[in-house]
């Protein structure tokens, strides 16, 4: 029987099956954060049970905390009870924790693959949708909500329908200029914000084996604004070199072990998938989107889409909707819609080659006196990197904010928020409505786009310049 | 959990797709380190307007709609974020059934695990439930029936066995499994030679 990557680690991590197509499947490791944890300790407190395996779990404060004047605490009191009870919970039930002044702390997606505790072939689950960010390393990751946080915190399992596997092929490259974020977005604008609504999404082709550890990641990252469960790539040679000196990654004799049951981690040849499909990825041009769902998707070069051209009535209604909502004209050129404010981070592009990749466009430049733009790395250790490596110097000499890691203006928790009817250019991942403020309009890119933004004043094609 | 059997109620006629739980229950109310109040929150932005005040066009907020015990909306509700604060709004609101044309993954399982009820129905059902929801008709739903009834009309519906027994009943999923542990000792037990998936956290001094 010819076997995909996913149906291998699910049979791995069977711990019933039942006769009904769902399984209670055993978890590896389990990430949480402030915001959709204290209810699940609420609920364990309550019933009086306990933690099965903190051994197998890592916590981290991301959401709402400050991007500055962090030493002073947080300002903000609700959060800082939030971030308090996260502080207390895990030390009652003995859970692993990066505290917030700790270099290590930064996003629970960024962080986990730094400290080495996302691990291929592993099951990895965090109350949060943006786990899928971990299957770039062949690990069936997922986001659950606050029950399931606390099912697993007392089982360490969880009841899980068999998903459905979709294969998707990218064939050809992308050409030079032309990012991950670039690809993922093409991919959303391919299969819409449900298209992958109940499935596996592995990513497999010639182009993804030479994507980086962190482009794979940037990809698997925004495949839950597909609707996917979660997304997969075998893991390689790469991911080996990258997690190898990871702190929590296994050592001497154990990484051989390790690497002996992570050779297996790939789908057999004619594997059998419930959906296929191939993408082209000589044909991405650097992608931006002009609505408020993360499909509205165009090319930097394309202007803004027509609603009489929608494909049926619902959809026209929802494209007159984002227009207003976005101040937006059908027909106008995104080349000539000026910014506000530059957002690059999020656990979407906030990783170190993610800067690099900025601070190449803005190097020598200065941030357009229109626009306010800050970078927020994804965790202390990037931040410290990029400081090493001079970028910090590049953004600041340029009129960039250089801030402390954090979630910051993705969700907009803490005090980073756009105003009503301000525009951005962010490399997160949700363009929602109020999403990053309130009547905030928000453009999703990458962090070279978002660079090139911030210098323009307003979009440009930086494959061009 | 509190049971989910039959509810007879109102039903507001959300029209639009893609409503994402952003939109159900905005940020600033994810603070909270409670399931409860978030009621007075729900579709916040949609709600209330900058300063405030009641929005009176939306429809929650209007005579008969703001007692509304089941919303229907358009396809792929509750997408993008994870939060389960979206199911918690819904209910603490008065909402206990949302019918819809598609649900995102993550919550759809949220809503189950709270006692509400997601039914997935086809496109003609949901265009004649919203006319019923727009002329402020009762509708029923019965579970162990597993229909949609309003006036003569007759609407059945496909939901797994296992999570409708659940829903029934009121369980909670995790003293289920806690009742199985055994197996999770068992399974434990065999993946014990696979001793490179335990992280050493004595590497990282915390």
């Amino acid at each position: 029987m010819k076997k995909t990557l996913f149906d291998k680690i699910w049979e791995s991590h069977l711990v019933e099956e039942r006769s009904d197509d769902s399984a209670l499947i055993y978890i590896d490791r389990h990430l949480i954060h402030e915001v959709t944890s204290p209810q699940a300790f609420e609920g364990l407190r309550t019933m009086k049970r306990k933690v099965r395996r903190p051994d197998l779990t890592l916590a981290v404060a991301d959401h709402n905390v400050p991007t500055e004047g962090r030493v002073d605490g947080i300002k903000d009191e609700i959060a800082r009870i939030q971030v308090e009870t996260l502080e207390k919970n895990v030390k009652e039930f003995e859970i692993p924790y990066l505290p917030l002044l700790d270099p290590r702390q930064g996003i629970v997606h960024v962080v986990g693959p730094e400290q080495g505790f996302t691990l291929p072939g592993c099951t990895i689950v965090c109350g949060d949708s943006h786990t899928s960010t971990h299957g770039a390393f062949g690990a069936l990751a997922f986001g659950i909500g606050t029950s399931e946080v606390e099912h697993v915190f007392a089982t360490q399992t969880l009841m899980q329908k068999k998903p459905k596997t979709m294969l998707l092929k990218v064939e050809g490259s992308l050409s030079v200029g032309i990012t991950s974020k670039d690809l993922a977005l093409g991919v959303i604008k391919k299969l819409g914000t449900s298209g992958g609504t109940g499935y596996i999404l592995e990513y497999s082709g010639k182009q993804i084996s030479n994507l980086s550890m962190e482009a794979r990641m940037t990809l698997c990252n925004m495949s839950i604004e597909a609707g996917a469960r979660a997304a997969l790539i075998a893991p390689d040679e790469k991911t080996v070199l990258y997690l190898k000196d990871k702190p929590l990654a296994p050592k001497g004799d154990l990484l051989k072990e390790a690497k002996k049951s992570w050779a297996s981690l790939f789908s057999d040849e004619m594997a059998n998938y419930d959906m296929k499909l191939s993408i082209n990825a000589s044909t991405i041009e650097p992608h931006v989107t002009w609505g408020t769902s993360p499909e509205d998707v165009i090319s930097i070069n394309d202007c803004i889409p027509n609603p009489e051209d929608a494909k049926n009535d619902i959809k026209k209604k929802a494209m007159q909707d984002s227009l207003k909502y976005m101040g937006l004209v059908s027909g106008q050129k995104l080349t000539d819609i000026a910014i506000d404010k530059v957002f690059i981070g999020s656990c979407t592009n906030s990783r170190i080659e993610d800067l690099r990749e900025a601070a190449l466009v803005v190097e020598g430049k200065k941030v357009s006196a229109k626009v306010h733009a800050m970078v927020v790395p994804g965790s202390g250790l990037i931040k410290l990197q990029a400081e090493k490596e001079g970028l910090a110097q590049v953004f600041i000499d340029a009129g960039f904010d250089w801030r402390e890691p954090g979630c910051s203006m993705c969700l907009g928790m803490n005090p980073d928020q756009l105003k009503p009817k301000e525009r951005c250019a962010s490399t997160s991942n949700r363009n929602f409505r109020g999403r990053q403020g309130r009547d905030g309009r928000t453009h999703l890119l990458s962090p070279g786009m978002a660079a090139g933004a911030a210098v323009a004043g307003h979009f440009i094609d930086i494959t061009k310049s | 959990m509190k049971p989910f059997v039959k509810i007879t109620g109102i039903v507001a006629f959300l029209p639009e797709i893609n409503i994402d739980t952003d939109a159900i229950i905005p940020k600033q109310f994810l603070k909270t380190i409670e399931k409860t109040g978030l009621g007075k929150y729900l579709f916040y932005d949609k709600r209330f307007d900058v300063e405030g005040k009641l929005n009176s066009d939306f429809v929650l907020n209007k005579e008969p709609w703001n007692k509304a015990e089941i919303i229907v909306a358009g396809d792929n509700f509750g997408c993008g974020s994870s939060r389960e604060h979206a199911p918690w709004a819904l209910l603490d609101f008065g909402i206990k059934c949302v019918i819809s044309t598609s649900f995102a993954d993550i919550f759809y399982n949220n809503s189950f695990k709270n006692g509400l009820l997601p039914i997935v129905v086809d496109k003609n059902c949901l265009d004649d439930l919203s006319k019923f929801a727009r002329l402020g008709e009762n509708i029923s739903v019965d579970l162990e029936a597993q229909t949609i009834i309003v006036n003569s009309f007759i609407f059945n519906f496909a939901i797994d066995l296992y999570r409708k027994h659940c829903l029934i009943k009121g369980l909670d999923d995790v003293g289920i499994t806690l009742e199985k542990s055994n197996l999770i000792d068992i399974y434990e037990n065999k993946i014990k030679d696979k001793s490179w998936v335990i992280p050493d956290f004595q590497n990282i001094k915390l």
